[in-house]
């Protein structure tokens, strides 16, 4: 008898199991772990959805290029605007169906695939009680002693180190080999991502290293250490974006079009912050979490369309690479 | 040379042989079939090649030629934590690179212990960032290794030998000319060619180490052309570029390789009466000491930093270690099929040019490896199910060559000195392989699959590619810290990582090591 209920039960759970539908979001690899946003998303969404997320974690464009139309997403979360252009071109994407107008960037957002979860701004770390005199702006940086030690990344193995390249291009123009001359003798090294950087600069190797301008946040939210601060220069920063997009093959297009919509929400928004250690996009700064807007932040923000980016890239990389080959 | 009768044949050899081939030329099949042309390979290309080919050939002229001293000061010496030593002495070797750069940089970086002393001592300080950075990093790395693979000629010298030179009264000088330099010839080639090859592959290390774009390498090259350009012609390319290099590399050095017939000895303990004088035991225990600083302080520094951040480690690490133990138990399992059968066919060769084999996939680059069977796979299975096993299979053949060098010399050593009885006894085929092979071989196989293990544990390998979210392996959990501010509890994972390294390897190494004894 007994056996019998164990078994009716276990047909009613499977069964149960087999109709909650099941959505697949690919996300980038530190998505998932417990301190990337994955879980409070999850859970957040799974609330209101009645279905199943589920994330499924990799190198997100090589994978979808290798994928193609096979591929078993119905949502791509974290693809940066770097590489949506490519991302586009795949033509495996439909449009995002969200309200722009309620996005709180500080650029003009037209985009109707890729739609913004959170963004910062690329900006050098440093920490004020080991370096008294931090550059007011990047002119000022260039004019630094020798021995003031800077990391970055590189630009044609990392996102960041790539914003850099851009900015410096952005800030300068014509002028960027010059100015990567200037810099070369203040360059550490060059680290292939973003993490070897920042270990670099937490160990003491390094004066300062290029991260974001949220990263003082991580160090003020999460470890009490308000010593770690990003230099703000009156010329702009670059601006960094995370989007999420459809598929437009999907089996679930409500699914998939609810946790857009969730993305949108003030719960999904106001968890951001302290979950990815980013600036939600579509949240008024007043009501960003306690401590949040008093963030510095810069005035200025400089980003190049993907078009325009695209159409830079590549000799801004080459500009980079001849001068510090030198 | 006429083939001598021997009592295996190289069937099973041959057949794991082609195996491995067919794993690496089906990537590039998977490749193939994804590839549009390309842009081809420009200026920048040219000068990573080059300065790709000048720092590994410094690196491995410097690490073999360093390992010669330090194993000769090691095989002579009989002292208390001996064999504790020879098994920290390998753990550079099976570091994850990012530990590594950040355990070097602690002493050897511009803020790192060695200023700190020079800046003491007011004098001026050094900077490693540059082509002589790349080369110390990657002597850290392999010196070990080179050093391992010497300390075990200097074992298979037969007790005997050295018994005759004390009985014939032979200074130190004619033992070297007769004893040593014979063996260090057979030796060292092979060793310096396969960490030519591993130095070829070098990546991260390279560019950090190298101070910045200066220090590009192939693999670079090829990492941004499938990550960031997606051109996979491209990829192949550079890749094919490197395959031809390191092959070319190993099929010189083993050429190289003088086919001296060995004889076999009686077993006995070996005692070094020619190294009793005062100045012998004082330049061998400066030679080890020195040795022993260079690649034990960065450890240390791994220890020290990782020690504070053990207790921050949260759950997910453990499960990630023990996803990673079953990566390494499977890895080995794959090494030892395919290794042993190539390494009994090799050996029976009267030349070890197929070695060359080996090599193929540690030079293939693993990127192009997991990319071209993600390519097979995906339209027959779901890769992300299977990554656990392909990241298993793909570290067993980046860890095949090493294998090879470790074992080919200890199952001809057995052959030559029992071959002939055992064809006499009618002992062939699986027989032989049982009842002389393995026996006598079963140090190296020990060291082998230690190796093979520690290498599978610390190793990224191609499941960064598509891992699945609940079944991280211990590494790419370690890197996810790191990416996610949390770089102390990252210095824990990274301790842990070392610690069950060495575990396995001291496992397997001494575990095979006693059994042979008994």
């Amino acid at each position: 008898m007994r056996r019998t209920l164990l078994a009716a039960s276990l047909l009613l759970a499977s069964q149960a199991g087999a109709e909650t539908p099941v959505l697949t979001v690919y996300a980038g690899d530190y998505f998932t772990s417990e301190w990337g946003p994955g879980p409070m998303i999850e859970t957040g969404f799974e609330e209101i959805c009645n279905c199943d997320l589920q994330f499924s974690t990799g190198d997100l464009l090589p994978r979808l290029l290798l994928e193609g139309e096979r591929t078993k997403a119905d949502v791509v979360i974290g693809l940066t605007s770097d590489v949506t252009a490519r991302a586009r071109a795949t033509g495996l994407f439909a449009p995002h169906g969200q309200d722009n107008s309620a996005l709180t960037l500080p650029i003009d957002w037209t985009d109707d695939t890729f739609l913004p979860f959170n963004y910062g701004h690329t900006a050098f770390i440093y920490n004020e009680t080991t370096m008294e005199a931090p550059p007011a702006s990047f002119d000022a940086l260039l004019e630094m002693p020798d021995d003031v030690k800077i990391v970055i990344q590189d630009p044609r193995t990392s996102i960041s180190g790539l914003a850099l390249v851009l900015w410096v291009q952005a800030v300068y123009g014509e002028a960027s080999a010059d100015v990567w001359t200037k810099l070369a003798p203040k360059i550490l090294t060059v680290t292939k991502d973003w993490s070897a950087s920042y270990g670099l600069f937490t160990d003491g190797e390094a004066d300062m290293v290029l991260s974001y301008t949220t990263s003082p946040a991580y160090h003020m939210f999460a470890e009490d250490d308000f010593t770690k601060k990003a230099a703000l220069f009156p010329e702009g920063h670059y601006f960094m974006v995370e989007t999420v997009a459809k598929i437009a093959q999907t089996q679930k297009p409500e699914l998939a079009d609810a946790f857009l919509t969730y993305v949108m929400s003030r719960d999904f928004q106001s968890m951001i912050p302290t979950a990815n250690w980013s600036l939600p996009s579509a949240l008024p700064q007043t009501d960003w979490p306690e401590g949040w807007a008093q963030l510095p932040l810069p005035e200025k923000v400089l980003f190049y369309s993907e078009t325009e980016a695209a159409a830079l890239q590549a000799e801004a990389i080459e500009t980079w690479r001849n001068a510090l080959s030198q | 040379m006429a083939q001598r009768a021997q009592p295996i044949s190289g069937t099973s050899g041959i057949v794991a042989g082609t195996c491995v081939v067919a794993a690496v030329l089906l990537a590039f099949v998977g490749i193939g079939l994804r590839a549009e042309p390309g842009t081809g390979l420009g200026p920048a290309e040219g000068q990573a090649i080059r300065f790709t080919v000048m720092q590994a050939a410094l690196s491995a002229l410097i690490s073999v030629t360093l390992a010669v001293p330090l194993a000769r000061a090691l095989a002579r010496r009989e002292m208390p934590g001996r064999t504790l030593l020879v098994t920290l002495l390998g753990a550079p070797f099976i570091l994850p690179v990012i530990v590594a750069v950040l355990g070097l940089l602690a002493i050897f970086g511009r803020k790192g212990w060695v200023n700190q002393v020079l800046d003491i001592l007011d004098l001026p300080s050094l900077s490693i960032y540059g082509l002589h950075g790349v080369v110390l990093a990657h002597v850290f790395f392999n010196l070990p290794l080179a050093t391992r693979l010497l300390l075990q000629g200097w074992q298979s010298i037969p007790a005997e030998r050295f018994r005759l030179a004390a009985q014939l009264n032979l200074p130190p000088a004619m033992i070297w000319r007769t004893l040593e330099w014979p063996l260090i010839v057979r030796v060292l080639p092979g060793a310096a060619a396969l960490i030519f090859v591993i130095c070829l592959t070098s990546f991260a290390v390279a560019l950090t180490l190298g101070g910045g774009p200066r220090a590009t390498t192939i693999e670079l090259a090829i990492f941004q052309a499938f990550r960031f350009d997606f051109d996979l012609s491209k990829a192949a390319m550079l890749s094919v570029v490197q395959l031809v290099l390191a092959g070319g590399a190993a099929l010189l050095a083993l050429w190289v390789i003088p086919a001296i017939p060995l004889t076999g000895g009686m077993d006995r303990p070996v005692q070094r009466w020619d190294a009793r004088g005062g100045v012998q035991r004082l330049t061998d225990a400066l030679v080890i000491a020195l040795g022993a600083a260079f690649l034990l302080l960065p450890l240390l520094s791994v220890t020290l930093a990782g020690l504070v951040g053990l207790p921050l480690m949260p759950a997910s690490v453990w499960q990630a270690a023990f996803v990673s133990l079953w990566v390494a138990a499977l890895s080995v399992a794959v090494l030892l099929a395919v290794a042993l059968p190539l390494a009994g066919w090799i050996a029976i060769r009267a030349r070890g040019s197929a070695e060359a084999i080996g090599l193929l996939g540690l030079s293939a680059s693993p990127l192009m490896i997991g990319t071209g069977w993600f390519i097979l796979i995906n339209p027959i299975a779901d890769p992300v199910s299977l990554s656990l096993p392909v990241t298993a299979i793909v570290n067993a053949l980046m860890a095949l060559p090493f294998a090879l060098r470790i074992l080919v010399p200890g199952i001809r050593e057995a052959l030559a000195g029992h071959g002939r009885l055992c064809l006499s006894l009618g002992v062939t085929g699986w027989s032989a392989w049982r009842w002389l092979i393995l026996p006598r071989a079963l140090p190296q196989i020990g060291f082998a699959a230690g190796l093979t293990g520690a290498l599978s544990i610390g190793d990224l390998g191609v499941i960064a590619l598509f891992a699945d979210p609940d079944r991280a392996t211990l590494p790419l959990q370690m890197y996810r810290l790191m990416g996610a501010y949390q770089t102390d509890a990252a210095a824990g994972a990274a301790l842990l990582l070392l610690m069950m390294a060495l575990v396995i390897f001291w496992t397997c190494d001494r575990g095979a090591r006693w059994y042979a004894k008994t």
